[in-house]
C-alpha cells in the first residue's frame, strides 16, 4: 500500500522488540469470538490512476454541462485561482485545530482575520470561527437566544430556508421548545401583523431570514422594534451573505448568522459549507464554537490562541454552549483569502453585478406573457416566478437548452404551485439569461396556441387542476 | 541539556501583519468582467434606505499580496506534511493527494444539491458507495452521511435512541457515559434533551460491569461508550456490556472515533453497539483543515433503521440513484442538503485506494506502531494503565511533575525538536495526560527520532526543569498569555 511508510522489515524488527511472534498477538485483547474473520468486501485496491479514472466517470453523470440558476442556499460563484492554491498548502489543509498555538499561528491568525470579515461585513462586533453550515448556525443561534433569555419559544419567518427550518426542529424537539411559523405578505416579506400576534412574553426568540427563501429582501426597522418590546431576541439569517456588499445589515440584529458558502467555497453537492454567527459583544460567552483571541507572548510579540474555551466541549463537557469541536475551519479560510482577494471594492462590484444581471432576468421574464414577478419587493440576486404554466414542464424545456432553470417552489411552499426560485450571479452570462427567455416565451406561446384551439382548452384547464 | 536540538532549525520566515494593516486603498485583487447589461448602482436598485455603501475598514490588496500574506501565514503552521503529528485520539494520517484531485472534479465540485436527481447520479452514486463501504466496515444495517462531523454524528445518534426508546413507550430520561470520554459525548447528550450520568471506570480503565449494573436502571436510554476507549484499551467485556444494556431495554451508542484500531480486525455491530459514528477526517484520512471540516456518518443496526435522518439515498433496481423522503419516523434532518458531500469523495477515494486488505494493515501498522512508542517509553513515563494498547498509548507526566514539569510542558519542549506535540488534556481520569496516536503513516525511522526525542525531554526534565518550562524556543511566537487573552477578549481586528 503506497500510503504506508513501514517496511516489512521495520515490522518485524518492532514485533521483535515487543516480543511478539505476530501482529494477531497485538490484537489479542479483542475476544477471539468478536474478531472479523474475513475479508472486508470493499472496492480495490487501486493504483492512484484508477482512482481518478473512476471518480471521473462519476463526475461525467453530472450538470456540469449546464448553465444553472439554481441557489436556494447554495449559490455558484467563480472562485479565483488563487483560492485553490492557497487552500492546497499542506501546511494549511494537513493541520488540526490549533490548540498548540505556537504551532499553529497561520491557521489562528487567519481565523482572526476570519472573525474580523465577518463581523465587518454584518456590522456586528464578534463572530466566531465557523459552525458547520448555514442550517446548524440558525439553529446554535436559537439554542443560544433560549440560553441567554431563558425563555422557551420560538418564532420563524416561513421564509427561512425550509431545511434549516427542519433541522432546528430537530434540535429543538425534544426540548420542549415550542415553534411558531410567521407567514409572508403579499410582498414576500414577513407578515408584521402576524409576527405580533405571535409574539408573547414566552418568545425568546424571532428568526428571520435576509434575503429570505423567497429571494426577498426584510425590511427590520419595524421588525426589531416589536421584536425588541417584546423581550425577545431577534436572529437574522443570511446565506447569501455577498448580498451584504450593497444591502445594509440590520443594525437591530441580536445575531446575525448564516452560510458564508458564497465566498470561494464549492457548491460541492452541498457540503462541506461554512456556517457562521456573529453578535454582541456582551453575548460572547454564550456563544458556541471556537474564537480565536489576540495576545501577546513572553516577549510582548502579538500572537493569537484559541479563547474563552470554557464554553466548549471539551472544558465544560455537559454544560457546553455547544457539542460542536470539529468545525469548517478550511472553508472559513477559503472565505478569509476569497474576501480578501475580493475586498471593498471587488466585493460590491461583485454583488451590483448580481443584482443588475437578476433584475435584468427579472425584467425580461415579466414581459413574458403569462409570467410573472409575483413579489415586489427589494430582491438581491434571486427572486420567484411564476411559470406561464407548469413549472415542472418548464424546467423540462430549460433543461433541453442546458439549463437548470431554478428551484420549484411548491416543493416547500404547496400555495406556490408552479413559481420558481431563480437566481442569477456572475456565472450566468447574458446569453443563457436571453436564451432562458425565449424558452419561457414558447412555453407560453405554446401554451396560447393550445389554449385557442377548442379541443386544447379544455385539456389546458383540466392540466391546472392536475 | 540540548542546547542544538538535533531535528529542529529555525527557518526563516516574514513577519507579517494582519490583512488589514495591509489595506490601502484603491487596490483591488480580482478584475471582474465587463457587464453585458447596462450596470445599475444598488442605491437604483434597492432603494437609498437599504443600500449599502461601504463596509468600513474591509482590506484592499492585490492578488499577489493575498498571495504572499497566506504563503507566509501557512509557514507558521505545522502539518502532517510537515512531520510526525501524534495528537492523540486525532488519527492525523496522511492525506492523500489524489483525494484532494478526485474531491475537485469538476461536476463533482459544481453540482448543485438542487439539480435534479437524473443529473446527478455521479454524486448520488458517490454517497450510496460510501454508504455501503461503511455498513461494510462497521457491520451495521444502513447509514447516513449527514452529520457535519463526529458530534453532529453523536447528536443525531442520541436522537435516534429518544425516537426508539419514545416508540416503545418511554424515551427515559439518561444516558451513561463513563469518566474517561471525550468532551463532546456529554455535551451531544445535554443538545439531544438527555442528561448525563456518569460512569466510573475500573482499575483497568474500562467499564465496571458492578457499576454497570448499577447505574443502568429503568430511568436509562443507554450507555455512550468509546471503543476502543480513550485510553487505547479495548473493553475486554464489551459482549457482556451490551448484553447488559440491552436486557435492561436500554441501547448502546459507540463512539467510532477510534475505529482507526478496529478496521477490518472487528465489526462494532458484531460486538452489540446499535448506533456507532465515524470520524472519516480521522479514520478515512480527509484532512483536518486546520479544525474541519471533517464528516461523521452515522451507522445503525436495523433497529433504529427507520429513525436516521432524512433523507437517504437509495438505489433502485434498475440501478439508479434517487433520494428517499418518505421517512415518517426519521428524527429529521441535522443540516441541510445531504452531509459534507466533498469531505465524503474523499473518504470513499481512500477506502478505494486502500481496499479491504489496505485497510486492515493500516490498522494492523498504527497498533504495532502506537505499542511500539508506548513500550519504548514506559520506562521514563508513568503508565497509569499497563495494558497492551491498540491504536494510540496513555503515558503521564506523574513523574516529571513531581520536578514541576507538566505534560503541556514536555509537548511544547517537543515543539523544539521538530515534532507536533502529543495530546495534552485528555483523557481526565488520567492527570497530567501524554496520549500518543502515531497512526499508521508514522514509519519505525521517525518513531525512533520521536522516542529518542521524548527521552531526551525526560533527561531534561531531570537536568533542567526550569528550561523546559519556557519551551518552545524555536518557533516564531513563545509561549502566549492565555490567561489574558481570556480576561480581555480582543476577537477582532479595529482601525
Ligand atoms: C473520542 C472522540 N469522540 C468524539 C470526537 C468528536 O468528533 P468531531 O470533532 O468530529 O466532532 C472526537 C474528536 O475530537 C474524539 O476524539
Amino acid at each position: 500500500m503506497r500510503y504506508l511508510p513501514n517496511s516489512p522489515r521495520d515490522r518485524e524488527e518492532m514485533l521483535r522488540t515487543l516480543g511478539h511472534s505476530s501482529i494477531e498477538e497485538l490484537f489479542a485483547q479483542i475476544p477471539e469470538q468478536i474478531r472479523f474473520p474475513g475479508r472486508l468486501d470493499l472496492p480495490g485496491p487501486l493504483s492512484e490512476q484508477e482512482v481518478l479514472e473512476s471518480f471521473k466517470q462519476a463526475a461525467g453523470q453530472s450538470t456540469r454541462e449546464y448553465a444553472s440558476l439554481l441557489g436556494a442556499g447554495a449559490y455558484l460563484h467563480f472562485r479565483p485561482a488563487a483560492v485553490d492554491s492557497l487552500l492546497s498548502r499542506g501546511e494549511f489543509f494537513t493541520a488540526y485545530t490549533p490548540y498548540q498555538a505556537e504551532l499553529a499561528q497561520g491557521t489562528l491568525q487567519a481565523m482572526f482575520e476570519f472573525q474580523t470579515l465577518i463581523a465587518q461585513l454584518t456590522g456586528m462586533e464578534v463572530s466566531n470561527a465557523s459552525l458547520y453550515d448555514g442550517s446548524t448556525a440558525t439553529t446554535e443561534a436559537v439554542l443560544m437566544s433560549l440560553r441567554l433569555t431563558r425563555r422557551n419559544r420560538v418564532v420563524v419567518a416561513k421564509t427561512l430556508h425550509p431545511e434549516y427550518r427542519e433541522v432546528m426542529a430537530t434540535y429543538l424537539r425534544q426540548m420542549g421548545t415550542e415553534i411558531a411559523d410567521v407567514s409572508y405578505g403579499a410582498s414576500g416579506q414577513l407578515d408584521i401583523a402576524a409576527l405580533e400576534s405571535a409574539l408573547s412574553k414566552e418568545t425568546a426568540v424571532v428568526v428571520v431570514q435576509s434575503p429570505n427563501f423567497l429571494g426577498t429582501i426584510e425590511r427590520f426597522g419595524v421588525i426589531a422594534e416589536l421584536v425588541h418590546r417584546s423581550g425577545a431576541l431577534l436572529v437574522v439569517t443570511v446565506n447569501e451573505p455577498l448580498s451584504l456588499a450593497v444591502v445594509n445589515p440590520p443594525a437591530d440584529a441580536d445575531i446575525i448568522c448564516g452560510e458564508a458558502q458564497s465566498f470561494g467555497v464549492p457548491v460541492a453537492f452541498g457540503g462541506p459549507y461554512v456556517g457562521f454567527l456573529a453578535t454582541r459583544e456582551k453575548f460572547v460567552r454564550q456563544m458556541p464554537g471556537r474564537l480565536v483571541g489576540q495576545t501577546v507572548d513572553t516577549e510582548g510579540r502579538r500572537g493569537f490562541v484559541l479563547t474563552l474555551a470554557t464554553r466548549e466541549q471539551h472544558i465544560r463537557r455537559e454544560k457546553a454552549t455547544s457539542n460542536i469541536c470539529t468545525n469548517q475551519s478550511l472553508c472559513a479560510l477559503a472565505a478569509t483569502i476569497y474576501l480578501c482577494l475580493l475586498g471593498k471594492h471587488g466585493l460590491k462590484a461583485l454583488a451590483e453585478h448580481n443584482l443588475t444581471m437578476a433584475h435584468y432576468a427579472a425584467d425580461q421574464l415579466a414581459a413574458v406573457p403569462g409570467t410573472s414577478i409575483p413579489f415586489a419587493s427589494p430582491y438581491f440576486n434571486e427572486f420567484v416566478v411564476k411559470a406561464p404554466g407548469r413549472a415542472d414542464a418548464l424546467l423540462s424545456e430549460l433543461r433541453q437548452e442546458s439549463i437548470l432553470g431554478g428551484v420549484n417552489l411548491e416543493r416547500f411552499y404547496p400555495e406556490l404551485k408552479d413559481h420558481l426560485l431563480v437566481c442569477v450571479t456572475e456565472t450566468v452570462n447574458k446569453v443563457t439569461l436571453d436564451r432562458m427567455v425565449e424558452v419561457y416565451r414558447d412555453f407560453s406561446a405554446q401554451r396560447q396556441v393550445k389554449a385557442a384551439a377548442p379541443s386544447g382548452a379544455s385539456q389546458a384547464v383540466g392540466q391546472e387542476k392536475a | 541539556m540540548k542546547e542544538h536540538p538535533r531535528h529542529a532549525r529555525p527557518h526563516i520566515t516574514r513577519d507579517e501583519n494582519l490583512i488589514f494593516e495591509r489595506s490601502s486603498p484603491g487596490k483591488c485583487g480580482v478584475d471582474l468582467p465587463a457587464p453585458e447589461v447596462p450596470a445599475a448602482s444598488a442605491a437604483e436598485l434597492l432603494g437609498e434606505d437599504l443600500s449599502r455603501q461601504e463596509i468600513p475598514g474591509f482590506p484592499e490588496v492585490s492578488e499577489l499580496e493575498v498571495i504572499r500574506h497566506f504563503t507566509r501565514l501557512s509557514t507558521w503552521n505545522y502539518g502532517v506534511d510537515t512531520g510526525l503529528y501524534p495528537l492523540g485520539s486525532c488519527t492525523m494520517k496522511y492525506n492523500p493527494r489524489i483525494n484532494e484531485v478526485v474531491a475537485g472534479l469538476e461536476g463533482l465540485a459544481t453540482d448543485h444539491p438542487y439539480a435534479p436527481a437524473e443529473l446527478t447520479q455521479g454524486c448520488l452514486k458517490v454517497l450510496y458507495d460510501t454508504t455501503r463501504c461503511m455498513a461494510e466496515i462497521t457491520g451495521m444495517d444502513a447509514v447516513s452521511l449527514q452529520p457535519s462531523a463526529g458530534a453532529q454524528g453523536e447528536l443525531s445518534g442520541i436522537l435516534m435512541i429518544h425516537a426508539c426508546m419514545a416508540d416503545r413507550g418511554n424515551p427515559r430520561k439518561y444516558v451513561l457515559i463513563p469518566d474517561s470520554a471525550h468532551g463532546t459525548n456529554p455535551a451531544s447528550v445535554t443538545t439531544s434533551g438527555y442528561q448525563v450520568k456518569n460512569l466510573k471506570s475500573d482499575a483497568h480503565g474500562c467499564v465496571d460491569l458492578g457499576e454497570l449494573e448499577l447505574a443502568m436502571t429503568e430511568d436509562v436510554a443507554g450507555l455512550m461508550l468509546t471503543i476502543p476507549n480513550t485510553l487505547g484499551i479495548f473493553e475486554v467485556h464489551i459482549r457482556e456490556i451490551c448484553e447488559l444494556v440491552h436486557r435492561k431495554g436500554g441501547l448502546v451508542y459507540m463512539d467510532g472515533a477510534n475505529m482507526n484500531a478496529l478496521v477490518g480486525v472487528a465489526r462494532p455491530a458484531d460486538f452489540g453497539a446499535d448506533v456507532m459514528h465515524l470520524n472519516v477526517h480521522k479514520t478515512f484520512s480527509t484532512p483536518h483543515g486546520g479544525g474541519g471540516p471533517g464528516a461523521g456518518p452515522v451507522a445503525v443496526r436495523k433497529v433504529l433503521e427507520p429513525y436516521l435522518p432524512s433523507p437517504m439515498v437509495v438505489k433502485s433496481p434498475d440501478g439508479t440513484y434517487s433520494l428517499d423522503y418518505d421517512r415518517p419516523k426519521s428524527i429529521g434532518r441535522v443540516r441541510a442538503f445531504y452531509g459534507n458531500f466533498g469531505v465524503v469523495v474523499r473518504t470513499l477515494a481512500f477506502i478505494a485506494a486502500n481496499g479491504g486488505e489496505g485497510l486492515r494493515q493500516s490498522t494492523q501498522d498504527a497498533v504495532l506502531n502506537a505499542n511500539y512508542v508506548m513500550r519504548k517509553l514506559q520506562d521514563l513515563y508513568e503508565l497509569p494503565y499497563n495494558e497492551p494498547c491498540m491504536h494510540e498509548c496513555v503515558l503521564s507526566d506523574h513523574r516529571q511533575a513531581a520536578r514541576g514539569v507538566h505534560t503541556m510542558d514536555i509537548a511544547k519542549r517537543l515543539i523544539d525538536y521538530g515534532f507536533h506535540p502529543y495530546t495534552t488534556a485528555f483523557p481526565l481520569i488520567v492527570p497530567g495526560a501524554v496520549m500518543i496516536e502515531p497512526t499508521e503513516s508514522a514509519s519505525k525511522e521517525e518513531l525512533d527520532e520521536f522516542i529518542e526525542a521524548m527521552r531526551a525531554v525526560a533527561e531534561e526534565v531531570e537536568e533542567n526543569p526550569e528550561f523546559v518550562l519556557k519551551a518552545p524556543y524555536t518557533t516564531r511566537v513563545s509561549r502566549l498569555d492565555e490567561a489574558t487573552a481570556a480576561r480581555k477578549p480582543i476577537l477582532r481586528w479595529k482601525e
